[in-house]
């Protein structure tokens, strides 16, 4: 809680802000020992050891540890890479997608793991940074493969349409392919964590401030209840986590599919 | 209620303003998971798939192989069997053709023989037959002189000699042995 919201406690209640996302640094002034560069951090190194340690030995009949991992990897690749982007050009972007996927997955599902309860994608600079990555990435393919003005034609005239409709057509597909996406993109993903993060802390405060601090007998039943609803959320968290994972790495498949894809 | 909510818009951070720090450390942090995930996890995952769908590839072609081999058999004593089935009919057929032939042969020396048997028979009655005739005709004359010169010496009395002489003639010529008649 913000100072201002512990300075207004006395009055009664104070709902979670945005204020509760700025974590002090752990120490001194660094911007980057703050709690989420650290569970940033401590994403990247668990996906990579899940990985390292189930693809360390590899056997033709898979052990269980193999097994996990072979369906993981196997989920994205398949799932994602070959089925959107095709089984042609897919291999180059496995690593990325793969990458993506589970340490997006996993930032987020560090908002409901006890101890932890942060989703990392909450800092929407996190946000920003990937779907930077990922508007570079589909850029920079449809560039190589079309050259300059080729991908700047390929993005902004649709096929089939000729004539004066194109004075609309072309700034408008150009607004969405090339400044919507990479915005929305990370929009998308800091929004679901932010307000997923806002709306459990708003019910468990509520539900401790309710029980504890309001000091009156029949708001008990009441905050119980918000705590009640706070696990439930908990649970729909849970999905909505997976769900930004998978609409993120699925996006940036669909969008380098749509880079490296000869006409439209 | 303004006042809190005033205070809320001075002290509370914009949540959509980036920090730099933070944006460089994520993609720092990201870029080296993917290239470590890139180097050491994709590699391994990538040769066990294709090992794996080499061997059952490799399974389905030796299948494949020894189905091939097996039809490839089956076919073959398929065709040795009706080739024999073939050899024996004709043989069958062969053995049926030389009976038929055996049988007429054997009819046609039959019948040579019956002919030439037959032949022979006629010779020899012919030639008993000459025989017999010439015997006879030279026994008629014996008996007709005989009888004639009898007739004439027992004189022609009556009629019941007559008779008489002429059963004991008939009874002398029965009682002489026909060899000896002559």
């Amino acid at each position: 809680m913000s100072a201002a919201s512990q300075v207004l406690a006395a009055e009664g209640f104070t709902p979670p802000g945005p204020g509760d996302f700025e974590l002090p640094p752990i120490f001194g002034d660094s911007l980057l020992f703050t709690k989420p560069a650290l569970l940033l951090v401590l994403a990247a190194l668990l996906v990579f050891a899940f990985f390292a340690v189930t693809s360390r030995r590899m056997a033709m009949v898979p052990s269980k540890a193999q097994y996990a991992g072979e369906e993981a990897y196997g989920f994205v690749r398949n799932g994602i890479a070959r089925d959107i982007i095709g089984s042609h050009d897919f291999m180059k972007f496995v690593p990325l997608l793969v990458a993506m996927f589970f340490f997006i997955l996993l930032n987020n599902v560090f908002g409901i793991i006890p101890f932890i309860q942060f989703p990392t994608f909450s800092r929407v600079s996190f946000a920003y940074a990937l779907a930077g990555l990922v508007w570079v990435i589909y850029n920079g393919i449809g560039i190589w493969k079309h050259g300059f003005f080729g991908y700047l034609k390929h993005v902004t005239v649709p096929a089939g349409i000729s004539g004066p409709i194109l004075v609309l057509i072309v700034p408008l597909e150009f607004f969405s392919t090339v400044i919507v996406r990479p915005a929305t993109l990370a929009l998308r993903l800091f929004a679901n964590m932010f307000a997923g993060h806002l709306l459990l802390i708003l019910f468990t405060l509520g539900a401790e401030y309710l029980v504890f601090e309001a000091g009156k007998a029949l708001y008990t039943p009441v905050g119980v209840l918000a705590f009640i609803l706070a696990i439930a959320i908990s649970f729909l968290e849970l999905l909505v986590q997976f769900l930004q994972a998978y609409v993120f790495t699925l996006l940036t498949a669909m969008y380098i599919s749509g880079a490296l894809a000869e006409e439209h | 209620m303004s006042l809190r909510f005033l205070a809320a818009e001075e002290g509370e951070p914009n949540p959509l303003a980036p920090h730099l720090a933070e944006i460089v450390l994520a993609l720092v942090v990201f870029l080296i998971l993917v290239y470590l995930i890139s180097k050491f996890v994709m590699p391994n995952f990538e040769k066990t798939f294709a090992k794996r769908t080499q061997a059952i590839e490799g399974g389905l072609a030796e299948a494949e192989r020894k189905q091939a081999e097996a039809d490839r058999q089956l076919a073959d004593l398929n065709q040795r069997l009706s080739e024999a089935r073939h050899e024996a009919a004709r043989i069958r057929e062969d053995a049926r053709e030389q009976g038929a032939q055996i049988v007429v042969e054997m009819r046609e020396q039959a019948q040579a023989e019956a002919a030439r048997i037959t032949a022979n028979a006629h010779t020899q009655i012919e030639a008993e037959k000459q025989q017999v005739l010439g015997q006879l005709k030279m026994e008629v004359g014996t008996l007709a002189t005989g009888l004639a010169s009898r007739i004439v010496g027992e004189s022609l009395e009556d009629e019941a000699r007559q008779r008489r002489t002429v059963e004991r003639f008939l009874a002398e010529l029965e009682s002489q042995p026909a060899g000896q008649s002559s």
